[in-house]
């Protein structure tokens, strides 16, 4: 729950792997949705966003209208639901609202704070606020970058009947035809850090963070769909510096993980084709390995 | 003038967007200055020193990407929250299927640089603020890796790899070639009302010489 002068006291950084069985993880809207993909490499893609996105999905689901769980940015399904969500959040009357809003600065802090109290996405991944106060940007603690599969990937056109049509002059044609995309097999490893400074400002607690690896684990099993296909997080590498600065470079961190095939001549098809190796004797002091998954 | 610093910086991705193509992303093909100076931000600053970049050597060969992403429109309403914040019903949802917005960037890929710095004491330097003092931690937190927050090359999501680079500098992949990038982004003069101020670099063999603009007056 929300308390500004409880943030998170140490640095972080963490290395996820997840992977999809015969499903697209992430559409690219510039190729007809098909999964996107590294031009030059061949290597798949999955964007920051669109884990963003699988993060406050199962936050929303896990918290359900718990106070200070809200998301601020919602996606259009569960329009109503939400809408009576927000009202009932708002409901309850913040202690500071008799007060009188002194100068245009504190202003600003407060709906600042206001907005951190009650959304965990604001919390944890910042907003944007309008220049009207002059808040600018809100920088979160956590950053994730793009993700990408170890190995490139292959897409796959499936094309698919349907034994119906959608419209009454198509009578005759009894049935339509569509195309999917897939993904074989792609194991991807995305790189993220939790930044101790800026949770200060967002108030970003132990337990957010908790909620965060809890995401990051399980968010794949409750975004199943047509598309997806079986996706899963395979392995969660999180490394906790013992200081707010940090204690090591996070490349150097990120290098101590490293993901083999166990036999490359046959192409992957299941996360047992892989190894993970582990480098413990090359983590530099000051940092703690936390094996979440 | 205080100690100068040169970083080794390198991603996968960068994306340093020209102010006049915004909508639809495009980057410039190097790094500016002001990016530069905020990674250098990230790793070390306060408000008694200024970060000035003396020098940009762009290490490896320009090369863009485009990615499209799902974007929402709209930023949040203060309005809004200032009628939650009373006591009012209000909805501060984003709803991102309404206001949804497929936007391209054009990214650049695979950069390298190397930037030269130092630093300068502002007025708001104590009597405790010595050069040395501040020169020791800048350099301390780079060798180990330490920093206020992940530095990153212009958007957060392509975050950057920074190296105190301590021996010489090595040779850039357009040594022995010049061009002229025409103008672009130095920095943005928050003393004076945010005002954008532009310089136009030239590349040769790779290494573009950065002018102090907020000390020579600026050009906009």
């Amino acid at each position: 729950m929300f308390n500004k002068n409880n943030p998170i006291a140490n640095r972080y950084e963490f290395v996820l792997l997840f992977d999809v069985e015969n499903g697209n993880p992430n559409g690219d809207p510039d190729a007809g949705n098909m999964p996107r993909i590294d031009p030059e490499t061949g290597l798949g893609l999955v964007t920051d966003v669109c884990l963003k996105r699988k993060i406050r999905n199962y936050v929303s689901i896990a918290k359900g209208s718990e106070d200070g769980y809200d998301i601020y940015v919602q996606e259009g399904a569960v329009l109503n639901e939400q809408h009576l969500k927000a009202y009932k959040a708002v409901g309850i009357e913040p202690d500071t609202k008799n007060k009188r809003l002194p100068s245009d600065k504190d202003k600003a802090e407060q709906i600042i704070d206001f907005m951190c109290k009650h959304f965990y996405d604001i919390r944890t991944f910042g907003a944007v606020m309008t220049t009207e106060v002059n808040c600018g940007q809100l920088r979160g603690p956590v950053q994730i970058n793009f993700a990408r599969s170890i190995d490139p990937v292959v897409q796959q056109e499936v094309t698919i009947t349907r034994m119906a049509v959608t419209n009454i002059k198509d009578m005759e044609k009894e049935r339509s035809m569509g195309r999917k995309y897939i993904i074989p097999y792609g194991l991807y490893r995305v790189e993220g850090f939790v930044s101790a400074n800026f949770a200060k400002k967002t108030g970003f607690s132990s337990s957010d963070l908790e909620l965060l690896w809890e995401a990051l684990i399980n968010m794949f099993d409750h975004d199943r769909s047509a598309a997806r296909g079986k996706m899963e997080s395979r392995k969660l590498f999180i490394f906790q510096h013992s200081s707010m600065l940090g204690n090591a470079p996070a490349h150097k961190l990120f290098d101590c993980i490293k993901v083999n095939r166990v036999d490359p001549s046959t192409p992957p098809r299941f996360f047992t084709d892989y190894e993970v190796v582990v480098e413990k004797e090359s983590i530099p002091d000051g940092v703690t390995l936390i094996e979440r998954l | 003038m205080g100690f100068g610093i040169a970083i080794k910086v390198q991603g996968p991705y960068a994306l340093f967007c020209r102010p006049e193509m915004k909508a639809e992303r495009v980057s410039y093909d190097v790094i500016t200055p002001s990016a530069a100076r905020a990674i250098i931000e990230a790793c070390y600053f306060k408000p008694a020193i200024r970060w000035i970049i003396d020098r940009i050597h762009v290490m490896n060969e320009i090369r863009f990407d485009n990615v499209r992403r799902n974007e929402v429109e709209n930023v949040i309403s203060v309005r809004n929250v200032m009628a939650a914040f009373n006591g009012k019903p209000s909805d501060l949802h984003q709803y991102a299927s309404l206001e949804r917005q497929q936007r391209a960037s054009l990214l650049l890929r695979d950069v390298s640089y190397v930037i030269e710095a130092h630093f300068e004491m502002t007025d708001r330097a104590g009597p405790d603020d010595t050069e040395e003092k501040h020169y020791n931690i800048a350099v301390r937190r780079l060798r180990k890796g330490q920093c206020y927050y992940q530095p990153y090359l212009g958007c957060r999501e392509f975050s950057a790899k920074v190296e105190l680079l301590e021996g010489d500098i090595p040779a850039s992949f357009y040594t022995g070639t010049e061009k002229d990038l025409g103008w672009m982004l130095w920095d943005i003069d928050y003393s004076n009302d945010k005002k954008p101020l532009f310089f136009r670099p030239v590349m040769k063999n790779g290494i573009i010489e950065v002018p102090d603009l907020l000390k020579k007056g600026g050009m906009s």
